[in-house]
């Protein structure tokens, strides 16, 4: 029997999501900020909220994020986008708010902004993505980098008595009232990758639910500034990062776990 | 075995190999001595024996996006559908 394999014969099991504008990013090759941009687009799609999402890009590599999704966004100063966000969303409380935002961004200089925007019970949701390192401004020192990790700032590693120890960021937005929902999950391998998504599609049920904060961290990777190759980059986050940076559900209130 | 093709959008890979490292199959191969618009040596699908199954796990790790996948509905998959859409 001949077969005849041509695409238009066969089922599309899996394309570029509708919600992705179709322009190459500005990512270094093997940067997992794609994949969460690919997780994230799906995850409008398949919730239908396109028309109603409203994106707040960070400062850092995916500052240029408002180009990269087809819905509409504004990109806040270093660290503000959950001060941005509460503006957008008290005043357009019908849209969905999604602030999607580096380590650098949101443990650092947006510390405060994050953390009383959980305490407050904001009714938006942010993607943080932990690379534990600065990408953008050429590898330095983050609040997340790991003990002995050699940075651009830290050319001998990371000295935890100098600088301190990590933050876990998830664990302490975990202790407000007004968070919702806040997971840790991981980019690192394709079963991760699945976990991740559905991680994100119950952040944004709980906005639309109106039932508090979400976050949904993501540990990746950042192979130029670690000096290591994209799938070397895979295995740094699962052997280095996981045990500092522990996968799980740090919150999820009753009333989520019933949507 | 379900017949699977995947069709790579070459000037938007930048060669992270990722793709490559995950697939079951050990179809998608980095294209050497090929360069694309970008300057990377691309992925590419290199398939004579009709070994992938579309399974998409390619499609799932590819940061930028590059990768559709088809696969072949069979008779089978066609007749379960229907009965779950009735």
């Amino acid at each position: 029997m001949e077969l005849v394999m041509t695409p238009t014969e066969m089922q599309v099991v899996y394309e570029h999501p509708r919600s992705l504008a179709d322009v190459p990013t500005r990512y270094c090759p093997g940067c997992t900020h794609g994949i969460a941009h690919r997780l994230l687009a799906e995850a409008i799609d398949e919730l239908g909220l396109l028309e109603r999402t409203i994106l707040v890009a960070p400062v850092g590599c995916s500052v240029f994020a408002y180009e990269y999704f087809n819905a509409d966004a504004c990109q806040a100063a270093h660290g503000r986008a959950p001060a941005m966000a509460t503006g957008v969303k008290r005043m357009l409380p019908e849209n969905i708010v999604i602030t999607y935002q580096g380590d650098g961004d949101l443990v650092s200089i947006g510390a405060a902004e994050i953390m009383h925007a959980a305490a407050r019970g904001e009714q938006i949701t942010t993607i943080f993505i932990n690379n534990a390192v600065y990408g953008m401004t050429g590898g330095q020192m983050a609040p997340t980098s790991l003990p002995g990790q050699k940075t651009t700032s830290s050319p001998l590693g990371r000295d935890t008595h100098l600088t301190g120890a990590p933050i876990r960021m998830s664990e302490v937005l975990a202790q407000f009232d007004g968070a919702a929902y806040i997971v840790r999950r991981s980019l690192h391998d394709v079963a991760n990758i699945r976990k991740a998504k559905k991680a994100i599609l119950t952040a944004l049920k709980v906005q639309m639910a109106g039932l508090g904060f979400s976050m949904v961290e993501l540990l990746s990777s950042c192979p130029t500034n670690w000096g290591i190759a994209p799938e070397k980059a895979l295995d740094w986050i699962e052997e280095n990062m996981i045990p500092h940076f522990p996968l799980g559900d740090y919150k999820v209130r009753d009333d989520v776990k019933a949507l | 075995m379900t017949m699977g093709r995947i069709i790579i959008n070459r000037d938007r890979c930048k060669g992270c190999t990722l793709c490559s490292t995950v697939c079951p199959q050990n179809v998608i191969f980095m294209a050497e001595n090929q360069l694309n618009a970008k300057g990377y040596h691309p992925a590419m699908l290199v398939d004579p024996d009709g070994a992938c199954t579309g399974c998409a796990v390619c499609a799932v790790i590819c940061p930028d996006v590059c990768i559709t996948v088809y696969r072949e509905t069979t008779q089978r998959t066609k007749a379960v559908r229907e009965a779950v859409t009735i």
